[in-house]
C-alpha cells in the first residue's frame, strides 16, 4: 500500500480515537452541573474521568503532531484557516484541564462554582468547535492558488453548525453513558436517564446530518463508487439503534461500548468519504488538498511508519492497562476518603 | 507593528509563559521520584511524605506546563503556516515522535500516580512516576532536537520548493540539539533543586518540620550543585557550538564589532549599537573569549562588522541576557557549594542569612532560563531556520492582523489570570508544609478498607 494512504487511515485513525476516548470527557465536563447536584457529585464526576483525562487529550497533541509530519501542506492550511476557532479551541482545552486541578484546592463556595463554570464552557465548546471544524473538512473551504479566502464566519455555515450540534450530542450521550457506567447509586441512575433522554434528539440531528450530507458535501461519491465502503456508515447507524436498545435492557457498558462505536464510525464515514482528500476546495477541486499533494517526502513516511510500528502497540498496551487499573466505579465516600483524588 | 512582529510576540509570550512551567517539572519529577525510592527502599516514612509533598507541588505546577504545551503544537500551523509548509517534512517528525513517545507515556502514568495510591503496589506507583520522569525528560530531548534542528539544520535538502529529509539520523545526532538538550536539562534540575532549597529554608526559618526540611535540603543541595556544575559546563559546550555554527550570534552575545585574535572579555562592557562601538570596555581579562569560544587563546572570532546590519540579530537583548544568564549561572555554583556545605558540615537550621538568601533564590533559575532562550532565539534572528528561512517569510498568508491582535490580547490575559492563580496555590501548599496524616496509605492490593 502506498505510505500516503497508510497514513491517511492512520490520520483518519487518530482523530476518531480522540474523539472516542475525550468525547467522553467533554460528555461528562457538560453535564457537570445537570447531573452533579451535590459537591460530592460533582467531586465523583471530575474523579471518574481524573486518571485519564490527561492521555485522552494527547491523541489531540498526536493528530496535530503527525498531521504537521504527514502532511504539512495541510497542517499549514487547515491550522491558520482555522485560526479564530482554534484559539478559542485552545483557551477552552487550557480552562478546563487547569479546572480539574484547581477546583478542589480552594473551599470558598465562589471558587468552586467559578471552576463548575468552567469545566461546562471548557468542555462544550470543544465539542462544538470540533464538530464545526470537521463538517467544514467535509464540506470543503473555499481555497485557491492563493489559498484560504474566508473567516470564521465563513466557518459558521449551516451545514458546520449541525455538525457542530452532532458532535455536542454525540459526546453527551457517550459521556453520559460513560458517568451511568462509573459512578454508583443515584448519581448512575440521573446519568442513564439522561443518556436515554437525550438519545431520540441524537437520532434526529443524526438523520438530518446524513440527509444534509448528500446536499453540502460529495462526500457519498466514494460510496457510490465502492459500495463496499458503506458497511461504515451502516455501522454508524447500528450502533447508534444499539445505544438505546443496550441502554434500555439495563446494559450500560455495552451501550457505551455502542456509543463508542458510533463515534469511531461517524468519523469513519466522514474520512472514507474525503478521500483522497484531506481538504476539499468548494471554490475549484483543482485546489483541494490531497494525500498525494499536501504529504511529506516518501522518506519522512517511512521514518514515521517505523516509529508509529514500534510505539503505537505500546501505547495501546499500557493504556489498557491503565484503564483496568481504573475500570472499578468511583465512589462518593472513596472520593472523601482520598486526598489525592480531585 | 506588523503581523510578523505581532507573530513573533505571540510566539515569544506562549512559549516564554509554557516554559515558567516546564523545567521545574524537569527537575522535580526527578527529585520526587528519588524520593519516593527511597521510601520504597527504606520504609522510612519521612520519605513517603516527602514525595506527597513535594509532589503535589509538582502537580499543580505541571497542570499548566500541559495546558500551555498544547497552544505550542498548534501555533506553528496557525501563525506561522508558510513555515510549516516549508519544513514541516523534517520538523513535523519530532513533534509528532515527541507526542508518540513522550507525552502518552508522561500523561498515562501522571494519571495512575496521582490516582492510584490505593490501587497499586508500592513498587508500581515509584515506577509510575519514574515513568513520569523519564517520559518528561524524553519530551525536551525531542523538542530540542527540532530547536537544534531550527538553529543548526542537517540532513535535508531543499527539493520541492521545500526541505525535504534525507537523513533522519543526522536531526537525531544534531550536535546543537543533543547540546541545547544536556543544558536544558541540568537547568531544569538546577530550577527544580533550587526551588527545593528555597521552600526548605523558608521553613526552617520558621523551624517547622526541621527534619522533614533538612532531609530535603540535602537531597536537593547535593542535586543541585552537580547539575549548576554541569549546566555551566555544557553552557560552554553550547557556546563553542554557536561559535562555530553561528558567528553573527556568537559576536552578539559578546558585543565584538571588529574582527580581533585573542579576543579578552571585559567584566565591564556597555555596547552603542548606533554607533557600531562599545562606550565602555574596562577590566578586561586578556584572551578568555578566544580560549572559551574555540579552546585555543588566540583564535580569531568575527566581529559583528562582517556581517550586513540586516543579517545581524538584535544586539542589546541578545547581549544582556547573555551577560545575566552566566552570572546567575556562577552564583548559582557558589550557592549549591554553600548549601552542600552546611547541610552536611554546619548547622544548617541556625544559618538564617544564607536561608534567607536561599529563599530570595527560588525565581533566580527561572530568569536564567527565560535569559538563556532569549539569547538562543532572539541571536538567531533574522532567520527562523538558521540560513535557510527568514522568519519574516514564515508567518501565515491568509492571518490578518485583526486576528493576531485578537489572540495576542486573548493568550496574554488567559495566561495572566491562571499563571497568577498557579503561583497563588504553588506559594499557598508549599507554605502550608507536608500532612502528618497519612491515612491514604499505600496498601497492597486487595487490603483496601
Ligand atoms: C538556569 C538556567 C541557566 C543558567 C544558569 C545558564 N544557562 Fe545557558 N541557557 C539556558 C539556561 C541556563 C537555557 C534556557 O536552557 C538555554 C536556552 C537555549 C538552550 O539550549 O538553553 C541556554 C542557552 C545558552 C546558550 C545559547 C545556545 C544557543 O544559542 O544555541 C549559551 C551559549 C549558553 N546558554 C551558555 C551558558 C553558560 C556559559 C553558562 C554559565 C554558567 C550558562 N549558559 C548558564
Ligand atoms: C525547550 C522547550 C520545551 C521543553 C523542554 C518542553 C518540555 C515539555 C514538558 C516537559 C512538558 C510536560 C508538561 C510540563 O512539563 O509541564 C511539555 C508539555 C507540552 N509541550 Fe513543551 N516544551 C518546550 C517547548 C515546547 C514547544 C516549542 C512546543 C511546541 C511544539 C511544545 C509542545 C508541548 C505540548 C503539546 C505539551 C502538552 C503535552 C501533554 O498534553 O501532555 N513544547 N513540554
Ligand atoms: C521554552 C523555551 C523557548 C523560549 C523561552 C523561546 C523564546 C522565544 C522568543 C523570545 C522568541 C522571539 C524571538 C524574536 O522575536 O526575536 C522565539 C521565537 C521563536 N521560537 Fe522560540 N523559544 C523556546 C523554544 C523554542 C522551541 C523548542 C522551538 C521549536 C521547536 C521554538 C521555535 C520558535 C519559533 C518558531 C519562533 C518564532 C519566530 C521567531 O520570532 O524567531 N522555540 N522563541
Amino acid at each position: 500500500m502506498e505510505y500516503q494512504i497508510l497514513w491517511f487511515i492512520l490520520w483518519g485513525v487518530l482523530w476518531a480515537v480522540y474523539f472516542m476516548l475525550d468525547g467522553f470527557v467533554m460528555g461528562a465536563g457538560m453535564l457537570h452541573n445537570l447531573l452533579g447536584k451535590s459537591d460530592g457529585d460533582k467531586r465523583v464526576m471530575i474523579n471518574t474521568i481524573g486518571p485519564v483525562w490527561e492521555g485522552n487529550e494527547v491523541w489531540l497533541v498526536t493528530a496535530g503532531g503527525v498531521t504537521f509530519a504527514a502532511f504539512p501542506t495541510t497542517y499549514a492550511l487547515m491550522f491558520s484557516a482555522l485560526y479564530t476557532a482554534l484559539f478559542l479551541l485552545l483557551c477552552a482545552l487550557i480552562v478546563r484541564g487547569v479546572s480539574y486541578e484547581f477546583r478542589g484546592k480552594e473551599d470558598f463556595a465562589w471558587w468552586k462554582r467559578t471552576w463548575d463554570y468552567a469545566i461546562m464552557v471548557g468542555n462544550f465548546l470543544p465539542a462544538l468547535l470540533f464538530g464545526v471544524a470537521f463538517g467544514n473538512f467535509f464540506a470543503g473551504l473555499p481555497i485557491d492558488a492563493d489559498g484560504f479566502h474566508g473567516s470564521i464566519l465563513t466557518l459558521l455555515n449551516p451545514y458546520g453548525l449541525l455538525t457542530g450540534v452532532l458532535f455536542v450530542l454525540l459526546f453527551t450521550v457517550h459521556g453520559a453513558l460513560y458517568l451511568t457506567v462509573k459512578s454508583t447509586d443515584d448519581l448512575s441512575r440521573r446519568s442513564n436517564r439522561m443518556a436515554d433522554r437525550l438519545w431520540p434528539l441524537l437520532l434526529v440531528v443524526a438523520v438530518l446530518f446524513l440527509v444534509a450530507t448528500k446536499f453540502a458535501t460529495r462526500l457519498y461519491d466514494n460510496y457510490l463508487a465502492h459500495p463496499l465502503l458503506l458497511i461504515i456508515p451502516l455501522l454508524a447507524v447500528g450502533s447508534l439503534l444499539a445505544i438505546r436498545l443496550l441502554s434500555g435492557k439495563g446494559k450500560p457498558l455495552s451501550a457505551l461500548a455502542a456509543s463508542s462505536l458510533t463515534i469511531l464510525m461517524v468519523v469513519g464515514t466522514g474520512v472514507a468519504g474525503l478521500f483522497p482528500n484531506m481538504i476539499p476546495s468548494n471554490i475549484d477541486t483543482a485546489y483541494s488538498l490531497t494525500i498525494f499533494n499536501s504529504s511529506s517526502s516518501l522518506y519522512t513516511l517511512k521514518i514515521m511508519t517505523v516509529v508509529a510500528g514500534i510505539f503505537v502497540p505500546i501505547v495501546i498496551g499500557y493504556k489498557i492497562w491503565i484503564y483496568r487499573i481504573f475500570r472499578a466505579p468511583v465512589r462518593v465516600e472513596e472520593v472523601l476518603a482520598d486526598k489525592h483524588a480531585y | 507593528m506588523d503581523i510578523v512582529t505581532l507573530s513573533r510576540l505571540q510566539f515569544a509570550v506562549t512559549v516564554m509563559f509554557h516554559f515558567i512551567f516546564v523545567p521545574l517539572t524537569l527537575g522535580l519529577s526527578v527529585l520526587t521520584a528519588y524520593m519516593e525510592t527511597r521510601y520504597v527502599k527504606s520504609g522510612d516514612e519521612t520519605y513517603l511524605r516527602m514525595a506527597k509533598f513535594w509532589g503535589k507541588l509538582f502537580l499543580i505546577n505541571f497542570a499548566l506546563g500541559v495546558v500551555t504545551g498544547i497552544t505550542m503544537e498548534f501555533q506553528f500551523g496557525m501563525n506561522w503556516a508558510e513555515y510549516s509548509r516549508y519544513v514541516g517534512d523534517i520538523f513535523g517528525a519530532p513533534l509528532a515522535i515527541e507526542a508518540t513517545v513522550a507525552f502518552f507515556l508522561e500523561s498515562v502514568f501522571i494519571g495512575l500516580w496521582i490516582f492510584g495510591w490505593n490501587k497499586v503496589s508500592k513498587k508500581v506507583h515509584a515506577f509510575a512516576i519514574w515513568m513520569v520522569a523519564i517520559a518528561t525528560n524524553l519530551s525536551a530531548l525531542w523538542i530540542l532536537l527540532a530547536n537544534g534542528w531550527m538553529q543548526h539544520p542537517v540532513g535535508y535538502v531543499l527539493r520541492n520548493n521545500r526541505a525535504e529529509m534525507v537523513d533522519f539520523m543526522a536531526l537525531v545526532t544534531n550536535t546543537n540539539g543533543l547540546l541545547k538538550f544536556t543544558h536544558q536539562l541540568f537547568s531544569g534540575y538546577t530550577v527544580a533543586s533550587f526551588f527545593v532549597m528555597g521552600v526548605s529554608a523558608w521553613h526552617l526559618l520558621r523551624k517547622s518540620e526541621t527534619d522533614f526540611f533538612k532531609r530535603s535540603f540535602r537531597i536537593a543541595a547535593t542535586f543541585g550543585l552537580a547539575s549548576s556544575f554541569l549546566l555551566a559546563l555544557f553552557g560552554d559546550f553550547s557556546a563553542v557550538e554557536v561559535a562555530a555554527t553561528q558567528p553573527a550570534k556568537f559576536a552578539s552575545m559578546e558585543s565584538l564589532w571588529e574582527t580581533k585574535r585573542g579576543v579578552g572579555l571585559n567584566l565591564l562592557l556597555l555596547p552603542d549599537p548606533e554607533h557600531e562601538c562599545n562606550s565602555v570596555e574596562q577590566l578586561c581579562v586578556p584572551k578568555v573569549v578566544s580560549l572559551l569560544a574555540f579552546h585555543t587563546p588566540d583564535a580569531e572570532i568575527k566581529g559583528l562588522k562582517e556581517f550586513p546590519p540586516e543579517l545581524r540579530p538584535p544586539l542589546l537583548p541578545t547581549f544582556l541576557s547573555f551577560r545575566i544568564m552566566v552570572g546567575l549561572g556562577s552564583y548559582f555554583i557558589l550557592a549549591a557549594l554553600g548549601a552542600v556545605f552546611f547541610s552536611r558540615w554546619g548547622k544548617l537550621e541556625n544559618q538564617t542569612l544564607f536561608l534567607k538568601l536561599l529563599v530570595y533564590t527560588i525565581p533566580l533559575p527561572y530568569l536564567a532560563n527565560q535569559f538563556g532562550w532569549i539569547v538562543a532565539e532572539v541571536g538567531r534572528q533574522p532567520w527562523i531556520v538558521y540560513g535557510v528561512l527568514k522568519t519574516s517569510d514564515a508567518v501565515s498568508k491568509s492571518v490578518s492582523m485583526g486576528q493576531v491582535i485578537g489572540s495576542l490580547f486573548g493568550f496574554t490575559l488567559l495566561y495572566g489570570l491562571l499563571g497568577a492563580v498557579d503561583i497563588y496555590l504553588l506559594v499557598k501548599f508549599a507554605r502550608k508544609g507536608p500532612d502528618n496524616d497519612l491515612t491514604t496509605m499505600i496498601r497492597p492490593r486487595g487490603q483496601e478498607a
